[in-house]
């Protein structure tokens, strides 16, 4: 499926959208660490929450639960919140 | 403080259990006539390497590297002179370490950045699970030891990592203990940006002698390489009305080991200036003798690379709400030159009025040079420094982003 990256990663990825593939939302951030190793943890802390200034939109809607099942359809948007200024 | 040592200058473990007190400041001579200094520049927004011509006169800047990247440490390991650590998070991404093997030239990812172990099933609740906000500070371990490091976050945490910072494995001794978690209370009890764990020293004679410092939480020693600790806090203040037996209030800002003396460490703290002489477990308040109108509140601590009774700090006003600038907008480092007997100002060259910075706990070093060179970044992003022990400052950078740290290697 299609992932869209937002530019504090494109030092991991070079690119602002990538294929990646997985059943659930932890199985895709396990993909796109093993393409792009280190990503992950700047996304995902140790005790395994997303971390505060990332978001997660899957087909347009908001999802905070890393076990949410994905299809190959999806579309992930993986977002760099809107805080401060 | 950081120089290229050889295994060759270390001398053999002696301390662990009975430290030798045996002054050597006057017998260790300068070696670094011909070394070149590079300071490393930490900020809230990159890094920068300032290269010096063999009189520290002009300095070639390196840098931006990792431009928006709030950087809290960047440290040359002394013992190849060639690798450095990065201690780098941004307003958004997780923690993460870099580190280069050419000096900045080419930088890479630590595998496994320091990050808290995963709470055991049926863990005690009064201990939540914690995640790594960014690690504060960077230690290269003995000399005897090449590729080991460690490092100190916030929340407070302990981490090693025993190839070249690669991969950093927790303290669990530490970070997972109740008695310790306790003493580092939580979030609300914290400085602004976060508790740290910071003041991490090995000492020169024996990798197995350990210290390190809690803003809050107080200084602990470990003789058995980190298996265990205990703390050495007695002699040290806490605030008015609070109880100094309790670790938890103890807030060292700075803790250095003098290299010329191992036994004799100098302590920045909350509350005043301390020295402490091994194997006495005493810290003295040495920041008495300062000048009442200044007070002995501050950060940064540094120490002379041969003379144990040299000392330097950089004074803010830690008084009221703790506007933490310079006290009456007048900057100005103190030296003692016997152990904290007295004090003298050294302010020839900076602003003389209406400067309202201050200097950050890892923001003051010394150079190993004779005289020392002396460096400061401001948290309004200047780099000072002087090439007369602090007689004469002069600024060398200006414009920078609030300065967080700032080391001095010496290479060839």
């Amino acid at each position: 499926m299609k992932v869209l990256i937002p530019s504090p990663l494109l030092s991991y990825t070079g690119k602002s959208e990538v294929d990646a593939s997985g059943a659930t939302l932890t199985e895709l951030l396990a993909d796109l660490d093993h393409q792009y190793p280190g990503l992950r943890f700047r996304v995902i802390n140790e005790q395994d929450q997303i971390r505060p200034h990332m978001r997660f939109f899957i087909n347009g809607e908001q999802v905070f639960d890393l076990a949410h099942p994905l299809r190959t359809t999806d579309a992930v948007y993986l977002v760099q919140a809107l805080s401060g200024g | 403080m950081a120089r290229i040592i050889k295994k060759a200058a270390t001398r053999k473990k002696s301390l662990p259990k009975k430290p030798v007190r045996k002054k050597q400041s006057t017998t260790v001579r300068a070696k670094s006539a011909t070394r070149r200094v590079i300071v490393l520049v930490a900020t809230r927004k990159g890094a920068w390497l300032l290269h010096g011509d063999a009189a520290r006169k002009t300095w070639r800047v390196d840098g931006p590297h990792f431009l928006g990247h709030i950087i809290n440490h960047l440290v040359l390991d002394p013992r190849d002179g060639r690798t450095l650590l990065a201690a780098a998070k941004t307003g958004h991404l997780g923690p993460t370490i870099f580190r280069s093997a050419d000096r900045g030239r080419t930088w890479k990812e630590a595998t496994k950045p320091p990050a808290f172990e995963k709470p055991a099933d049926g863990a005690d609740a009064k201990m939540p699970a914690r995640a790594v906000d960014h690690t504060f500070w960077l230690t290269p371990c003995h000399a005897n030891e090449p590729n080991v490091w460690y490092a100190g976050t916030s929340p407070q945490g302990l981490f090693r990592s025993e190839d070249g910072g690669d991969t950093w494995q927790p303290f669990s001794c530490i970070n997972d203990d109740p008695q310790y978690r306790a003493w580092m209370g939580s979030v609300q009890d914290s400085t602004p940006d976060g508790p740290k764990l910071h003041s991490i020293i090995v000492d020169p004679r024996d990798p197995a002698h350990l210290y390190f410092a809690m803003s809050g939480g107080g200084v602990h020693e470990s003789v058995d390489g980190g298996r265990s600790f205990t703390t050495l806090i007695a002699g040290m203040e806490v605030v008015g009305g609070f109880d100094a037996a309790n670790v938890a209030f103890h807030d060292p800002h700075c803790v250095r080991l003098c290299p010329s003396n191992p036994d004799r460490l100098y302590q920045q703290n909350h509350c005043g200036i301390y020295r402490i002489d091994r194997p006495s477990n005493q810290w003295v308040r040495i920041g008495k003798n300062m000048p009442k109108r200044v007070g002995d509140i501050g950060f940064p601590m540094v120490v002379h690379p041969r003379d144990a009774d040299t000392a330097w700090v950089f004074p803010m006003d830690g008084q009221t709400v703790w506007p933490r600038t310079s006290p009456d907008g007048k900057p100005a480092a103190y030296v003692t030159r016997n152990g904290g007997k007295r004090w003298q100002r050294l302010d020839v060259g900076l602003p003389d009025s209406q400067a309202w910075w201050t200097v950050k706990r890892q923001a003051m070093t010394a150079d190993a040079h004779d005289p020392v060179g002396l460096y400061f970044g401001t948290t309004s992003g200047e780099l000072w420094m002087s090439r007369d022990e602090g007689k004469r400052w002069t600024c060398i950078a200006r414009n920078l982003p609030e300065i967080y740290a700032v080391e001095s290697a010496e290479v060839r």
